[in-house]
């Protein structure tokens, strides 16, 4: 009931207007500020670098929008990336099959991101505990099966998905486009997005509405998997190496993005709009210190400061 | 002889309102010091609104409250407590991994230099209870293994020791027995002795008799009337609180029966109901009532699938039909409009839109992508045909009133088409007009050839609408009743041994 007590205060089209909008404001004012700072920002080559920049960690948040607008969580991307990874990269070498080793990784995400899904829907178990403990197993697997070591030597077709460009476009960036449609007709114009909007906003209910929230559960966690799998292609294939310590941190780097874009850690909310701004707007602040040569320690207070004030201030014109 | 001094609290032109409610208009409230003074009205009147504008945990739109001959305003239930006005809440606001002591005494437990003096807290504890006259606690003992009636004994005797001069009681009888309940009004006695007044909610009319000394009737978020109690029966409080006779109220127009469309045959979920049978006919509207925890809901939620039962059968159309989960049943025609709208029925942060097409939505779309054109004239159409009051269909369900949220959940079922409709306390919380549109609209759906299950505890609402009757009585479908009945034979039925002794006295 507070809420609605909340919601009588809301009147008036500016704070509309604030509420709908003002995550596009945010970032366009970002691009301002930029632009006026330095005049290397706003060039074809820095747009192109801020997007090769961000394609890993927005092919990532596009997953982990799917499973956060569940009320979930997952906190293993970053060693599944790793585990796919070294697996994948470790049959890339010259002379090996080229899509053998891209769908082995692809497979590899899925299955770890697979088994996440099956044990937060079918065994019940909260999945901050269940990709908790994932984060160490995939990490511990991918350093058994790389000896520990980063694997090297890769075939050249494999460096062009992580390096090579198309239509001056790098490949990476083309693969975001690709998440975020996919993402994108997934949350917003299929059946299966509704019933991910509704299993987050209110399991009971979805349940008594007749949705598989089991189902729709597993479905977010081995997506989520999926992209962890491509985006250990696209890195491995950018630093010439399957790294077992690749992707440290990536999962947070995700869940921040997917938080600035508004979407609610208890479920229900989210937007892959939404997360595309975040993971711009993050992106952006990144770029921009970089070339404002900013220290990269105070970078990272930076970044979390943006964090905390995003979803504040998210919290202020929602409620 | 009406003195503003004389009274304690002084409500006056008390309004609130919610986006698309007006919860409370211009009501007033005038309370004397020791006195019990009852708030009256039928579910939606605003009388826990009102308490929540007292207690300060809304702020009113309009009006002014003078309490203890001071005008006041309350930022927050905290202030209104520090003030010496304090709560007990229909739900229980417990702490459950704390003891009894620190639950009664959280926020001014004897202390000294941040420290709590246990010893202290202890013996506090005790001699409260032995003050109110409640069965002795052990105060080290914690919540979560006390016995519902248990915690809300702690509950008054956590509002008695901050002295208040005004106790707010919201429905404090509803989860505790009938001995408990004398102990309850001994404690209200014993308060009023000492100057107390108390401000008492509750539905129950033999209780309010009992115990008040004045009664406030509020209706649909007005204020009717304040009589003293004495000069009131039941008769004519109800008359005050529904302000019209009961049969405008409600619209059952005998459908021509049809077919069997649900049998169930000795239907059993261990612990919680045994060897139920019933049946139901195309046009028919079937009620299922009986006491809180007879097991009504739980045989709903067995034929729905929610919680399948352990054993026997189900047979929609003569068919039987292996129900193991809710889209088993609604695949077979069946729709269960769930007695907890918040918990089990709506998505409060979805549009109206996508709360009402959710079930329907692989029917409305194509390849699996959602038509999202259909889906909207879809959802307009019913919108406009159950006249759900909102600003548009994309307005998020969250800000409706309990009386339209209903009618989308009730639409959400409508749009799949089922035969059968299992509507479980389909009037709980909804205002008056609300009500009366609910009533005619199953009354029309029976006509539309749909088969109705209905249950409630509301009285009058199974004796008007059903045309059959199954009282419940701990997990047994006691009797079936088919016509003639009254709120005797139910009450007959549905009461165990001890309450019917109660009635008769």
């Amino acid at each position: 009931m507070t809420t609605l007590g909340r919601l009588s205060a809301k009147k008036g089209s500016a704070t509309d207007f604030i509420a709908k909008y003002g995550l596009y404001c945010v970032f366009i004012l970002l691009v301002l500020i930029m632009t006026l700072s330095h005049s290397a920002f706003l060039t074809i080559p820095n747009v192109r670098n801020i997007l090769l920049q961000v394609s890993i960690n927005g092919i990532l948040a596009v997953g982990m929008t799917m499973v956060i607008v569940t009320g979930g969580i997952d906190l293993s991307a970053g060693s599944m990336l790793a585990f796919a990874g070294v697996v994948a990269t470790s049959i890339a070498h010259p002379g090996q099959s080229f899509p053998l080793a891209i769908v082995i990784g692809l497979f590899m995400g899925f299955l770890l991101g697979a088994v996440n899904g099956f044990l937060v829907a079918y065994g019940r178990i909260v999945p901050f505990i269940v990709t908790l403990g994932m984060t160490t197993i995939a990490r511990g697997m991918a350093l058994t099966y790389a000896n520990g070591r980063p694997i090297i030597n890769l075939m050249p077709s494999f460096k062009f998905l992580g390096q090579g460009t198309i239509c001056y476009v790098p490949v990476p960036v083309l693969f975001l486009f690709l998440a975020l449609a996919v993402g994108y007709v997934i949350l917003n114009k299929s059946v299966l997005g509704r019933y991910l909007l509704a299993t987050g906003g209110n399991e009971d209910a979805a349940i008594a509405s007749g949705v598989s929230t089991k189902k729709v559960k597993f479905f977010a966690y081995s997506f989520m998997g999926l992209m962890c799998g491509l985006s250990s292609i696209l890195l491995a294939g950018r630093t010439n190496a399957g790294a077992p310590n690749a992707g440290v941190g990536y999962e947070l780097d995700a869940i921040a993005a997917v938080v600035v874009g508004g979407a609610s850690l208890t479920g229900g909310r989210g937007t892959i709009a939404g997360t595309l701004m975040g993971v711009l707007i993050i992106g952006v602040i990144q770029n921009g210190l970089d070339i404002l040569n900013v220290s990269s320690y105070i970078q990272l207070i930076v970044k979390g400061l943006i964090i905390i004030s995003a979803v504040w201030m998210d919290q202020k014109s929602n409620k | 002889m009406d003195r503003p001094d004389q009274y304690l609290l002084r409500m006056e032109g008390i309004t609130k309102t919610f986006p698309g409610v007006t919860a409370l208009d211009n009501v007033t409230l005038r309370v004397q010091p020791g006195t019990v003074h009852t708030i009256m009205g039928e579910n939606g009147a605003g009388k826990s609104t009102l308490m929540k504008v007292l207690s300060g945990s809304y702020p009113a739109d309009k009006g002014t409250v003078f309490f203890d001959g001071e005008q006041v305003e309350f930022n927050s239930s905290n202030d209104a407590l520090r003030h010496g006005i304090s709560m007990i809440h229909q739900e229980l606001s417990i702490i459950p991994d704390m003891t009894v002591a620190d639950n009664i005494y959280l926020g001014h437990a004897p202390s000294s230099f941040g420290m709590v003096n246990d010893k202290k807290l202890m013996e506090m504890t005790t001699a409260l209870f032995d003050k109110l006259g409640i069965d002795p606690i052990p105060p080290k003992t914690r919540m979560r293994e006390l016995s519902i009636a248990r915690m809300q004994m702690v509950e008054i005797a956590k509002a008695a020791s901050f002295e208040s001069k005004i106790i707010i009681m919201d429905e404090p009888t509803s989860a505790i027995s009938e001995k408990e309940v004398e102990v309850l009004f001994n404690i209200i006695r014993e308060l009023k002795a000492k100057g107390t007044a108390i401000i008492y909610i509750s539905h129950k009319m033999d209780e309010i008799f009992q115990i008040s000394d004045y009664i406030t009737v509020l209706r649909d978020g007005k204020y009717v009337d304040t009589k003293p109690a004495s000069e009131l029966d039941n008769d004519k409080l109800v008359k005050m609180m529904v302000g019209r006779d009961l049969t405008e109220m409600f619209k059952r127009t005998p459908a021509p029966l049809g077919d069997t469309v649900l049998e169930v045959r000795n239907l059993t979920r261990f612990g919680k109901f045994y060897n139920v049978n019933l049946s139901l006919r195309k046009g028919e509207i079937l009620g299922i009532t009986g006491l809180i925890g007879a097991g009504r809901t739980e045989v709903a939620e067995a034929i729905f699938g929610i919680w399948p039962a352990d054993s026997g059968e189900i047979l929609v159309h003569g068919r039987h039909v292996n129900v193991r989960r809710p889209i088993d049943a609604i695949n077979n025609g069946i729709a269960f409009l769930t007695e907890d709208r918040k918990r089990q029925g709506l998505f409060l942060g979805l549009s109206v839109k996508r709360n009402v097409s959710i079930c329907k939505i692989r029917e409305l779309s194509r390849m699996n992508i959602v038509d999202v054109r259909n889906e909207r004239v879809v959802c307009r159409q019913y919108v406009e045909s159950l006249r759900i009051k909102t600003p548009s269909i994309a307005t998020k369900v969250r800000s409706l009133s309990g009386g339209n949220q209903q009618k989308a959940l009730i639409a959400r079922w409508l749009l799949m088409e089922p035969d059968i409709l299992i509507l479980d306390e389909p009037t709980r919380g909804i205002d008056v007009g609300a009500k009366q549109e609910i009533y005619a609209l199953i009354d029309k759906l029976t006509r539309d050839g749909k088969a109705v299950i209905l249950i409630s505890s509301e009285m009058p609402e199974v004796i008007s609408m059903c045309d059959r009757i199954i009282v419940m009585n701990q997990g047994e479908a006691k009797k079936e009743l088919t016509h003639g009945f009254t709120q005797e034979d139910i009450m007959h039925h549905a009461a165990n041994f001890e309450s019917i002794r109660r009635t008769v006295k």
